[in-house]
């Protein structure tokens, strides 16, 4: 995964609160392989009516090359499907900006280079006005913790090991295995002090 | 003497292997457990030609995608091939699966708990959401991602920053015919589905004590839909004698050593919670949602809100919600007409909540159609052994095998579109149980009351003269 440090591009305002990981990807689609790319699945219900045409008045079906999002609160909250992930990132995405947001969906999107922007509720409100239904330059730099959509500029809160991460490109197991002396020594001490924390084999 | 500490400190610490100087702890993981939605995960791990680090705590469940009739032909090659994809890569990598005809096979936050393989002072993780579950034991259970699925598989090990510690008490005596669901609707009603964010709830009080095994992983397994993704109850004899045989759970002299460990794993007098709230046993009532978000919750006494004007961000989600749920301001909860009921999922798919429902099910006729999805084969044995089954099938619903099932909608299992669903499930979202489907969310004695009277409603006087 390729790190990356500043970001520009068009946002969109989404002003929903409680976008959970059921309406970024309903679940039957979760059986595809990710190399078919997932962007096409990505707010499917909401997008789409019932003969799968895109609805005229969603606005990211009305604007294309958007790669900023400013949501409501709680987005992503619900299930630790990363496949909700998959979906923005595979159409594009590289910034979600929301008051709040699911714990495991945040980890997730750590995990897969997209930002989860945490910015107060005042700002996002202040934002969402000033972009309306249409799509506004902006810019994101994760070294200062800035954003700037038009002629507004907001500081986000973001997990500082996250935000090296994010900068970095960095990938746990290359990480961790690192570690691996440290994590035999401790299996071995566990296994010799908390025997019964291993499974009896019954068959 | 050491500062007190809370059962999150203690359970931390004897999993923390190391901590980065940005705070972030590289923790042990003692059971792993895989189900069909890891494909992705196995797919990282060959990319990258890795081998699972240690098979022998790395347990794989079908489930999510377990149909509920007629497993021998699947006849949705999607289905078939998720199944087919962790069977091979259980296989591969040597791991011991709990497949579709599995006397042990389940939904997998039922059958840890069963088997005796999810332990008080363990660490597990899961790629499931409701993996909190497992907290009722008091271990450290928490979902993970895909990209981290990966990582335990090819380490044993997760990186996390702890959570701040929340404890929720709860005090008093429940009401007659009021559950464990209604004690986790009535709190994300309060807090909201955010409310826990960034927190591991322990609960505790006299009410939680006074839970079975079952009531405490059911208020667990919600933690989730608060916004938390660690929920958990301090182990004590309840604990100790629900697992007391299981098969993977110690015996012998490794039991009493655990015992032991165990029973020190209780948060101590005195130590610190970044927030603490109480509630009060006798304020809740039997609670259903009414809207698309765990959050929009209330008594079954009370009628659907109105959008408040003078919070425009909220009376906007208050109404898209109604309008999805094709609900008005002032209608009273009791006495809308459902089209159908669905029981089981790892919220209340147990043996006690099978028995909770039949209760009032038991020589009436349900109204509207239903399915029982029991959440393990065993649950499904023993309610047999029991009679329940014929219970259900006397009233009209239908028994099925065991799996995830109408919670998920992705195994063939599905609400549609426009109609309406008492579900003793997790979570109301929209298309949550299918394309357009309109959940409420209730606990499974309510979903029978629903049944029985083709409208959401109070259970309590169709419990009257049945239950204690």
């Amino acid at each position: 995964m390729a790190g990356w440090s500043t970001q520009k591009g068009h946002a969109l305002a989404l002003a929903i609160d409680n976008i959970d990981t059921d309406q970024l990807i309903p679940a039957r689609f979760m059986s595809v392989p990710r190399s078919e790319g997932y962007g096409r699945y990505l707010l499917h219900d909401m997008r789409r009516d019932d003969d799968e045409q895109l609805k005229a008045d969603f606005p990211l079906n009305r604007h294309e090359g958007i790669s900023i999002l400013v949501a409501g609160h709680n987005f992503g909250s619900g299930s630790s499907r990363e496949a909700a992930v998959y979906a923005l990132v595979d159409a594009g995405i590289r910034a979600v900006i929301a008051p709040s947001f699911g714990d495991i969906f945040a980890n997730n999107a750590i995990n897969n280079g997209l930002l989860p922007a945490r910015v107060d509720a005042e700002k996002v409100t202040q934002l969402q006005h000033a972009l309306k239904d249409a799509p506004v330059l902006a810019s994101i730099d994760l070294t200062e913790n800035r954003l700037t959509i038009g002629d507004i500029t907001a500081t986000f809160e973001l997990d500082e090991g996250w935000r090296v991460k994010l900068i970095n490109g960095w990938d746990d197991i290359d990480l961790t295995q690192q570690h691996t002396q440290a994590i035999n020594a401790h299996r071995d001490n566990r296994n010799r002090a908390a025997p019964w924390a291993w499974p009896n084999k019954p068959d | 003497m050491s500062a007190p500490r809370t059962m999150l400190d203690k359970l931390w610490a004897s999993h923390e292997v190391l901590r980065r100087e940005d705070g972030v702890s590289l923790l042990w993981v003692d059971r792993h457990f895989v189900h069909e939605g890891s494909h992705h995960a196995f797919a990282k791990l060959a990319e990258r030609g890795l081998p699972v680090a240690e098979p022998g705590l790395t347990f794989a469940v079908a489930d999510h995608y377990a149909p509920t009739r007629d497993r021998t032909r699947i006849a949705d090659p999607k289905i078939a091939r998720m199944i087919e994809t962790l069977r091979n890569n259980a296989s591969h990598h040597n791991l011991r699966i709990f497949d579709l005809s599995d006397p042990s096979q389940g939904i997998v936050h039922v059958i840890g708990p069963e088997l005796g393989l999810t332990l008080p002072g363990l660490l597990i993780n899961c790629g499931d959401s409701h993996t909190s579950t497992h907290g009722a034991f008091g271990a450290l259970a928490f979902g993970i991602g895909a990209t981290e699925v990966a990582h335990v598989l090819a380490t044993q090990t997760v990186w996390q920053r702890k959570p701040k510690a929340m404890r929720i008490n709860v005090e008093g005596r429940l009401g007659f015919g009021v559950t464990a669901k209604d004690i986790a609707l009535n709190w994300i009603g309060q807090l909201g589905s955010g409310g826990a964010q960034g927190h591991a709830i322990e609960y505790g009080g006299q009410t939680i004590r006074d839970l079975s095994m079952e009531g405490r992983m059911t208020l667990c397994n919600l933690s989730i839909e608060g916004g938390a993704r660690f929920g958990m109850v301090a182990p004590d004899e309840v604990t100790l004698a629900y697992l007391k045989g299981r098969e993977y759970a110690p015996s012998g002299a490794d039991l009493k050593s655990a015992q032991k460990a165990w029973r020190g794993l209780i948060t101590d007098e005195g130590a610190v919670f970044d927030r603490e709230v109480t509630l009060s046993a006798t304020d809740i009532a039997p609670t259903v949602t009414w809207g698309t978000s765990p959050e929009q919750a209330l008594p079954i006494t009370a009628s659907i809100p109105s959008p408040d004007p003078t919070d425009p961000a909220k009376s906007n989600s208050v109404r898209e919600a109604l309008d999805y749920m094709a609900l008005r301001p002032g209608q009273p909860l009791d006495g809308i007409p459902v089209d159908q009921v669905f029981i089981g999922s790892c919220t209340n798919g147990r043996i006690e909540d099978l028995r909770e429902a039949a209760l009032v099910l038991s020589g009436r006729r349900a109204r509207v159609p239903g399915l029982v999805a029991p959440g393990s084969a065993r649950v499904k044995a023993q309610a047999e052994a029991e009679g329940l089954d014929r219970i259900f099938q006397d009233a009209g619903l239908e028994w099925a095998a065991s799996g995830c099932s109408m919670c998920v909608g992705m195994n063939g299992d599905v609400v549609a579109e426009g109609k309406r669903c008492a579900s003793s499930t997790n979570r109301n979202f929209r298309g949550r149980q299918g394309r357009g489907a309109r959940t409420h969310l209730m606990s499974p004695a309510m979903v029978a009351a629903a049944a029985v009277t083709g409208t959401i409603t109070d259970v309590r006087p169709l419990l009257q003269g049945r239950a204690a």
